[in-house]
């Protein structure tokens, strides 16, 4: 396993880690559709937004906006890869 | 662990004491009385820069932390109700289009807010649409490059003088945030007058019939408009009730310590009737009680922790709970003279009973706590970890 296998797995394990508190009794797959599990309302976007932008030192702005960002674990990973390459180069 | 303020913090709350007891508070029971906020105190409040409070240097802000933006709600909200809303409603429009406008609109919009010429406005709110927000029946639709609104919004504060307003309209059943400049074709404002209390907001109803407005004036994305951008900015806005809220309940201990050292009954001073005293605890614990929730909400924000959108629900349902209670005894304490203009007790009654309504109700925030509580709480299998954690945070 390489060093960024190793990293992504740790991003993975944080994001399942905190959806956990509202998907309770379910074990959470990486392509899981979270809003087709129904329990997204807007108190838990906006921790959401707050979480990884704590957790992971990004900033979720206007740009950031589209559903399929957020939609799994997969898709916030991919998220947050591309932000905080983007904060690398700066 | 440690509760306390910084220097910076303590000279900041003193100015913000001083400006208040000199500017604000000897005219806020005419303000009530003629339901108007006069445009020299808003330049006043301007030139001090809390306007521009939450929003970052770069911006033309004073990029104030999140304690002291509270203690400035909290002294102006002491001082009166209708300009602590003024800051709310415009620092929610102005922390909003910071944290979801694009770049073009933070350039334009951001230092006019900062800086006061432009007094920003939220309007969710609709005739049929108080709690239930996702259902707004304020349409938009593109046309062309423009957006084209339809609809009306109620209960819009300081809507009679705001020069641009952030509106939520449903586009093709996509709630979603637009940019609506005063002097929009197609945008009357109405005033409302003769509310009970928070009188000096100056209350306007918006209707739109065929309003356009640019297409760039989307705030957001088409669909995030109620989850995202409506919710960050009454998140702040709750932030600004609850500290407001704790500025109410102090005002009411302040004149009733000072009315019950003044008259006496029974031939003695009310404060050294018990039951008057009992009241008096009352007032000092749960105003304490409800500052420390406070200070609690605004750490997690400082922070940018995700608990602290429910640590502000708590924070803002505990503190307007409060200051209706304290307000109720305060009017108790001054008798039929706390019923009067003369004193500025029955004002704080009126304008606590609002903040048990507006950016969340009352209600509302019972059925979001609780929801947290089951969340919280019900996520662990042991039952004894349960308890101990409820132990561990009462």
């Amino acid at each position: 396993m390489t060093k960024s296998d190793t990293h992504m797995k740790e991003i993975q394990a944080e994001i399942k880690e905190f959806l956990s508190k509202f998907f309770r009794h379910h074990d959470l797959q990486l392509d899981e559709d979270i809003f087709a599990l129904g329990f997204v309302n807007s108190m838990f976007a906006m921790q959401l937004v707050l979480f990884i932008e704590q957790e992971f030192q990004i900033t979720i702005d206007n740009e950031d906006l589209e559903f399929d960002n957020f939609r799994s674990i997969n898709s916030m990973n991919r998220l947050i890869e591309r932000k905080t390459a983007l904060v690398a180069q700066k | 662990m440690k509760i306390e303020l910084t220097t910076q913090q303590k000279d900041a709350q003193s100015e913000f004491r001083v400006f208040v007891n000199s500017e604000v508070m000897p005219y806020a029971n005419l303000y009530d009385q003629e339901e108007r906020t006069p445009t020299k105190l808003i330049e006043k409040i301007a030139e001090r820069g809390y306007l521009s409070a939450v929003l970052p240097k770069e911006s033309g802000g004073i990029g104030m932390d999140m304690i002291t933006y509270g203690l400035l709600n909290e002294e102006i909200g002491r001082g009166c109700s209708s300009v602590r809303s003024l800051l709310t409603v415009h620092c929610m429009v102005a922390h909003a289009l910071c944290k979801w406008g694009n770049k073009s609109q933070k350039e334009y919009w951001l230092p006019k807010l900062a800086s006061g010429k432009v007094i920003g406005a939220f309007a969710l709110s609709e005739p049929n649409v108080g709690s239930d927000a996702k259902s707004i029946e304020t349409t938009a639709a593109l046309s062309g490059d423009s957006y084209v609104l339809n609809g009306q919004k109620k209960w819009i504060t300081y809507g009679q003088i705001a020069d641009v307003f952030l509106v939520f309209a449903q586009c093709s059943g996509k709630p979603s945030a637009f940019l609506v400049e005063k002097n929009s074709p197609g945008l009357s404002i109405l005033p409302i007058s003769g509310m009970l209390g928070v009188r000096a907001s100056m209350l306007a109803e918006l209707h739109f019939r065929d309003c356009r407005i640019p297409q760039e004036n989307l705030v957001g994305r088409l669909g995030f408009g109620f989850s995202y951008v409506a919710s960050s900015a009454l998140d702040y806005g709750r932030y600004s009730v609850a500290w407001g809220s704790v500025g109410i309940a102090q005002a009411c201990l302040e004149a009733c310590i000072q009315y019950t050292n003044q008259r006496k009954q029974f031939g003695v001073y009310l404060r050294e009737h018990q039951l008057i005293r009992q009241m008096i605890t009352e007032m000092i614990a749960n105003v304490k009680a409800a500052r420390l929730l406070c200070y609690q909400a605004g750490y997690l924000k400082e922070v940018g922790d995700p608990s602290s959108i429910i640590e502000t629900s708590i924070a803002k349902y505990f503190a307007s709970t409060t200051a209706t209670k304290v307000a109720n005894d305060a009017v108790q304490i001054h008798g039929a003279n706390g019923c009067t203009s003369e004193y500025s007790v029955a004002r704080y009654l009126r304008d606590a009973k609002i903040m048990e309504i507006i950016e969340g109700s009352t209600q509302i925030q019972q059925l979001t706590i609780a929801d947290y509580g089951y969340q919280e709480y019900m996520s662990q299998s042991d039952t004894a970890v349960i308890s101990q954690n409820l132990l561990a945070r009462t």
